[in-house]
């Protein structure tokens, strides 16, 4: 007992460190997300005057008008639904199409291959500011611009090439023998790539959709530039940033408007934490 | 069921590696043949070939009276188990076995009949509802075999299934593919690294280097007559002893000689040492095929006896090896385990003469 005792206390100072360490980042993310968190529920003098923490001085004054506010009059439910529809079909599209082409280019053999995804990997250090302007006015010819259909295609482009990455290191690395094993059992490419690939991929699958879902999400400068200010198209994102301009200094709907919005990736992370750190993990670490 | 015909089969892979060379090969209907041989002989490679994993690049192979050559893996009317096993991760075992069966479009209860047939055959039918990965090494390897006998292929193909098991295990399955070789009555051609499962397991054994086959016959005839001094100290453990040794005449008697000992050329082999006289060969024996001086008869012993140093001791439990010095030469010899040595002791043993081998020393192969 004595030793077991001393050996988990040593254990204990040893980690110590990195444990303060790790509160402390915690603490440090975590706090202006609280403050967020408690202003949204005081009142708009309250607000301007004092520090969120004196909301646990008395008087105890809270409210929930700053969401009323903000529901009813800026947009905001409208803007959630927008959210949603640009950012579902903008994670779906490209995990597909990335899925389809990490096959092809672990599993298939075709002319071009390797220089193919050479350059794919190249345009993943192109920065998405270089892009706008080419893109926009081909959007513009084409009568894309303002549409859900436009940003669901630049949404799908700029992800594709990173979910092509993570996905192709996570088939690629998936045992030849299966493969073979198949098509000695009769597969096709079909069969093998709906039967097989996919099913085992889910993991990868999955963290690639929650990172490609809340980067959609949090995502103001493709919705700005691709959809414009137009209330019936606006993301969440957009009309947020609306509020600032138009209301000067109402702080209170932006704390509102802001948790609103973070609701979503909130939950999302806790329900699919474990694929998130998975996602984080691939292709660094086998396994 | 089928025969499988390879004629001059050639696989050179990119960069202009050749891994097959002119391959000939038939194996008859319900035979199992091992293909053996070091790693990178090609013995895998010729077995992916048949299986049409690899595409060959001269040469043709035949299924039955079918030329495969341009025939799909899918339609060769193989199947093939692998040495990861290949299960399918996501399915459970009625799943893998099923798998194949489904992609062919066959009916729903003939499926569940030939699973539930294989699963009884290989003694897994407790264990159809798990996943492979709640499964140990040794079950993993029975549901890959499982995998193959639902396909009810006409000939089998092993890509060296027991090596990832443990020894004792590779043992029990070795027993056990040899078991259902016999009541399948399905052709099967295997590949193994290992001699004992070659050994053990073929009617007839390939002994594969470099691409090239060096021996097709029966594991007995192999290990009796191999044809080159590889095959002879591939197969057998411990391996064969190799001594440089020089022929030379006496009367009318022919010797193998070297600075140690004079041993007898076998009397039938007369004829063909004669060109050897005077020449430099390799003279091969077994270590069984040393008998203790002492229990032999003095006038057997004239021409046969090996004077040597005892180095070290390997006591066996069943047997015990024993490493000697003649000299600069060195080799071992298997001794029952009552015999008694001490280390740097004089030790003379008797060769078996019949049982001995002797190889040219250029072209490696055997004389006699």
């Amino acid at each position: 007992m004595e030793t077991r005792f001393s050996s988990k206390l040593v254990n204990a100072v040893r980690k110590g460190p990195l444990h303060a360490a790790i509160l402390l980042i915690c603490l440090i993310w975590f706090i202006p997300t609280f403050g967020l968190f408690v202003s949204s529920f005081r009142p708009a003098n309250l607000i301007l005057t004092t520090g969120w923490w004196k909301a646990f001085k008395p008087p105890f004054v809270f409210t929930l008008e700053n969401y009323y506010k903000v529901i009813t009059t800026s947009n905001m439910g409208r803007s959630f639904i927008n959210s949603l529809i640009i950012s579902i079909p903008s994670t779906v599209m490209p995990v597909i199409i990335a899925a389809f082409a990490a096959y092809a280019f672990s599993w298939m053999k075709f002319p071009g291959r390797d220089a193919l995804f050479l350059l794919l990997i190249g345009l993943l250090v192109v920065p998405i500011q270089m892009t706008l302007i080419p893109v926009l006015r081909i959007f513009n010819r084409l009568h894309l611009t303002g549409t859900f259909f436009g940003i669901w295609l630049a949404h799908t482009a700029y992800g594709l090439p990173f979910a092509i990455y993570l996905l192709r290191n996570f088939i690629g690395e998936l045992p030849v023998s299966i493969f073979e094993s198949a098509r000695l059992d009769g597969a096709n490419h079909f069969d093998i790539f709906f039967r097989l690939v996919l099913p085992t991929s889910m993991p990868a699958l999955s963290s690639l959709a929650t990172f490609q879902f809340l980067w959609v999400w949090n995502d103001l400068l493709v919705a700005l530039i691709y959809l414009g200010g137009t209330p019936t198209v606006a993301p969440m994102t957009v009309t947020i940033s609306n509020l600032v301009n138009s209301y000067g200094g109402g702080w209170e709907l932006l704390t509102s408007a802001a948790f609103i919005s973070m609701i979503l990736p909130i939950m999302m992370f806790f329900f699919l934490q474990r694929y998130f750190v998975h996602g984080i993990l691939a292709g660094s670490v086998k396994g | 069921m089928a025969e499988v015909t390879l004629k001059n089969v050639t696989k050179v892979f990119e960069g202009n590696v050749l891994a097959v060379k002119d391959f000939n090969l038939t194996v008859a209907d319900k035979e199992f043949v091992v293909l053996v041989g070091p790693s990178g002989c090609g013995k895998s490679t010729t077995l992916r070939c048949i299986a049409g994993l690899e595409e060959i690049t001269s040469g043709e192979i035949y299924i039955g009276d079918r030329l495969v050559n341009d025939v799909p893996p899918k339609d060769r009317d193989i199947a093939m188990v692998f040495q990861n096993y290949a299960l399918y991760p996501h399915m459970n075992v009625y799943k893998n076995l099923s798998f194949g069966l489904e992609l062919r479009k066959i009916p729903k209860d003939e499926i569940d009949r030939r699973v539930r047939e294989a699963a009884r055959i290989l003694d897994i039918e407790h264990l159809l509802d798990r996943k492979p990965k709640a499964l140990s090494g040794g079950q993993r390897q029975r549901v890959a075999v499982g995998r193959a006998i639902v396909r009810n292929p006409a000939v089998f193909l092993f890509d060296e299934p027991l090596s990832n098991l443990d020894a004792k295990l590779r043992v029990q399955m070795r027993t056990e593919l040899a078991k259902l070789h016999q009541s399948l009555q399905a052709t099967m051609i295997y590949v193994t690294h290992d001699q004992v499962e070659a050994m053990t397991m073929g009617n007839r054994i390939v002994v594969m280097k470099d691409g090239i086959i060096q021996q097709v016959s029966d594991p007995l005839t192999l290990y009796n007559h191999p044809v080159n001094k590889f095959v002879a100290g591939f197969i057998g453990s411990p391996p064969m002893n190799f001594i440089e040794v020089e022929v030379v005449r006496q009367g009318n008697d022919y010797y193998v000689k070297n600075g140690n000992f004079t041993v007898l050329v076998k009397k039938d082999a007369y004829e063909k040492v004669k060109d050897y006289e005077g020449k430099k060969a390799i003279f091969g024996f077994r270590p069984e095929d040393l008998i203790d001086e002492n229990i032999v008869k003095p006038e057997e012993k004239e021409g046969k006896l090996i004077k040597a140093r005892v180095e070290v001791i390997e006591p066996l439990g069943s047997e015990i090896y024993l490493y000697l010095t003649s000299g600069k030469d060195s080799f071992v010899t298997r001794v029952p385990s009552h015999y008694k040595a001490e280390l740097g002791q004089e030790v003379g043993f008797v060769v078996d003469l019949e049982k001995s081998h002797l190889f040219d020393i250029e072209t490696e192969e055997a004389i006699y």
